[in-house]
């Protein structure tokens, strides 16, 4: 009871010293909705981890010195589009909620990015890779944050090409992001002088790829992408091993590959694989203290690029409200587009104005087990893109806000 | 030669990995027949006693170095004994009611196993090795077979066909089937059916464990690969006749070849062949093809 009386206080005094800041803050709250995969092949790249990171940029931020108010809350898409959707609406219309942050999984991610339009929310995506959230489906409500399937298929396809891996065959999680990421990846190849000799397409969570794998081997490609992610990404390479694939002569791309996945594999079978990230956590100084905190409360597992991103999204989204006063969705998203960013993990940075977050991405490469000095010492940065080469020009990806 | 267009050498590599993936449903669905055809009991707790056998594997080897060979053995033993526990403590309280009840205690049970496992390992999965002895492959002339996978075959055949034969013709398999028919007269003849009934259901669930440890070294070691699998083993179970031994075995190695052709002419597909064969075979022959109607 006593303590019950205190917090009241506490809460009270805050609300009055605050009474400025939030005027314009819908029901003096900001409340930020983590949607996400907590229960399926996305969770430990994204999942809790994404909630943490949530709260770890409330608590930098210094939010509640600041007399905001915040609160998070979270909710399991379960890479179902209908599901997320639901989730989507009942958060905006009956929950208050103001802003949808992180939302792995494409499919999930363009059925809420247009929802959070017709609400006039805000949605900042670090989970998910469609590069069409900044092209066709371009919104401005939304802010796409941490990569995407342009990104990716510009820094591992340009390096693979440039190194002769010039035949590809593509393996597909058929969905919207494997379609998005096999049709960049395409053109980049393409543009090099490259071809791509097969594709094919797998469902999402996939236990057996050995089937696929042999139309791979038979199609006598240099390279076999990997269009798909997480425990599907782990299961094609682990399986590609046992069927003497790399030994064969051929190679395979990681297009999208998070070092949760890495350390699922162990060094020993992900050993090689190069890839395109634009977080790792020990580039330096800040990156390493954020890693140390985050795993502390996270089983240990260290901050993926997703991670990362949803700290420095919802960092940036609170400084705009700050500064702009208001948590209305349209203008707090025009208001992070007018501000440069500039947080611990990813350095300076600026969004622009299809929606696209920028910032330099890393080309790296996995370790041999013998290089790996500590746990989750897995990667090592080949080169690194700056950021105005990082992202699809603006011009190119036909958002219609830019016109 | 071409087969439907595709080379007959490839044709000849996608039947045998057919033929490996039907294994480990041929496995799992042969323990869940076991166990339903024995104790009417739809145990929807197989996927989660699969992935614990994966998991024993992967945690005897971490904590103890004990290593496949031995796990192959002690795995099903230990998730067995768990399952015993499970069948002595809840699973006997349900036999006089309807399956549903069956249904959901276990469905229940799989949800709860599940959620912890996650919770303490993630959903990435863990790394878990070919056990030295079989690593490498074989160069068949149509395609590279790993030796591992040709182990899976051959240990799945024989342990399918062996409890097919203990079950349909020994003494013990006998007393066992005489014991669904007819519990009272079965006990008034000395044999402790209560007792026999719990082992059948400890075996029935070690057959998943060892299915789980077989499984291991191809797939992640992950929380939720038995809730993946759970769904398409109960589909096999449905096409080939609740309760029909030599039902599961063969429909679980056909189905595993139908689903590796489809992975070829429409991979798009291959995740619901299966539930298509289901619904086909339940308007045609709704008590499964080898099933018998009660």
């Amino acid at each position: 009871m006593k303590r019950k009386l205190a917090t009241a206080l506490v809460s009270a005094a805050f609300a009055v010293g605050a009474g400025s800041a939030q005027a314009q803050v819908s029901d003096g709250v900001v409340k930020i909705g983590v949607l996400t995969d907590m229960s399926s092949l996305y969770t430990d790249l994204s999942g809790k981890g994404s909630e943490l990171a949530a709260r770890m940029a409330v608590e930098d931020y210094g939010a509640a010195a600041k007399g905001i108010k915040v609160e998070i809350v979270s909710a399991d898409h379960q890479n179902k589009p209908d599901v997320g959707s639901s989730l989507a609406r009942q958060w905006y219309d009956v929950d208050k909620v103001d802003v949808i942050v992180d939302t792995p999984n494409s499919g999930v991610a363009l059925a809420v990015n247009q929802i959070t339009r017709d609400k006039g929310k805000a949605f900042l995506v670090s989970g998910a890779a469609t590069a069409d959230l900044t092209g066709k489906a371009c919104s401005p409500n939304t802010i796409h944050w941490t990569y995407d399937t342009w990104m990716l298929a510009n820094g591992t396809g340009n390096a693979i090409v440039k190194t002769g891996g010039d035949s590809w065959f593509f393996l597909t999680a058929d969905y919207a992001f494997g379609h998005a990421l096999e049709r960049d990846t395409e053109a980049v190849v393409l543009k090099n002088g490259g071809k791509v000799v097969g594709k094919v397409r797998h469902p999402l969570n996939t236990q057996d790829f050995s089937s696929f794998l042999l139309q791979a081997q038979a199609s006598k490609a240099k390279i076999i992408g990997l269009a798909n992610a997480g425990g599907d990404t782990t299961n094609s390479i682990k399986q590609a091993a046992e069927f003497g694939i790399v030994k064969g002569g051929q190679n395979l791309a990681g297009l999208l590959v998070f070092i949760t996945d890495v350390h699922s594999l162990g060094l020993q079978t992900a050993q090689g694989l190069i890839f395109t990230e634009t977080f790792y956590w020990d580039a330096n100084d800040q990156t390493r203290a954020f890693a140390k905190r985050f795993a502390a409360a996270n089983r240990g597992i260290h901050p993926t690029m997703i991670h990362a991103g949803v700290y420095s999204a919802v960092l940036h989204y609170l400084k705009a409200v700050e500064a702009g006063k208001t948590d209305d969705g349209t203008k707090v998203i025009e208001q992070m587009k007018k501000m440069p960013t500039d947080d611990p993990l990813f350095g300076k940075g600026s969004v622009r104005a299809d929606g696209r977050k920028i910032h330099p991405a890393f080309l790296v490469e996995v370790k041999k087990p013998a290089e790996s000095k500590a746990a989750w010492d897995y990667h090592r940065i080949r080169a690194t893109i700056p950021a105005d080469q990082a992202f699809r020009p603006m011009a190119e990806g036909g958002c219609p806000l830019v016109k | 030669m071409e087969i439907f267009g595709i080379p007959a050498q490839a044709m000849f590599g996608q039947l045998l990995i057919g033929l490996i993936n039907g294994s480990f449903y041929a496995l799992l669905s042969l323990g869940l027949a076991v166990i339903f055809g024995l104790l009417n009991i739809i145990n929807f707790t197989h996927g989660a006693q699969y992935m614990m056998g994966a998991f024993v594997a992967y945690l005897l080897l971490e904590k103890l170095g004990i290593g496949y060979w031995w796990s192959l053995a002690i795995a099903p033993v230990l998730v067995g004994a768990t399952g015993m526990i499970i069948e002595r403590t809840m699973l006997a309280r349900l036999y006089k009611l309807d399956h549903l009840y069956g249904l959901l205690l276990t469905f229940g049970l799989a949800l709860i196993i599940q959620g912890l496992f996650r919770n303490e390992y993630g959903s990435s999965g863990l790394p878990y090795r070919i056990p030295e002895q079989l690593l490498g492959a074989q160069n068949l002339g149509f395609m590279f077979l790993p030796n591992y996978r040709a182990w899976v075959i051959v240990a799945s055949l024989v342990v399918c066909l062996s409890t097919w034969y203990v079950i349909e013709r020994t003494k013990l398999g006998a007393y066992l089937r005489a014991a669904t028919e007819n519990p009272q007269l079965v006990q008034a003849f000395g044999i402790n059916v209560p007792r026999m009934i719990t082992l059948t259901y400890g075996f029935g669930v070690g057959l998943a464990a060892l299915a789980g440890v077989m499984a291991a070294p191809i797939y992640q070691v992950n929380p939720l690969m038995g809730a993946d699998m759970i769904i398409v083993v109960f589909a096999v179970v449905v096409i080939g006749g609740m309760g029909s031994i030599m039902g599961a075995i063969v429909t679980g190695f056909g189905l595993g070849v139908i689903e590796g052709l489809t992975k070829v002419f429409y991979p798009e597909a291959s995740n619901t062949v299966i539930f298509i064969i289901m619904a086909i075979v339940l308007l045609i022959k709704p008590a499964g093809l080898f099933g018998t109607q009660k």
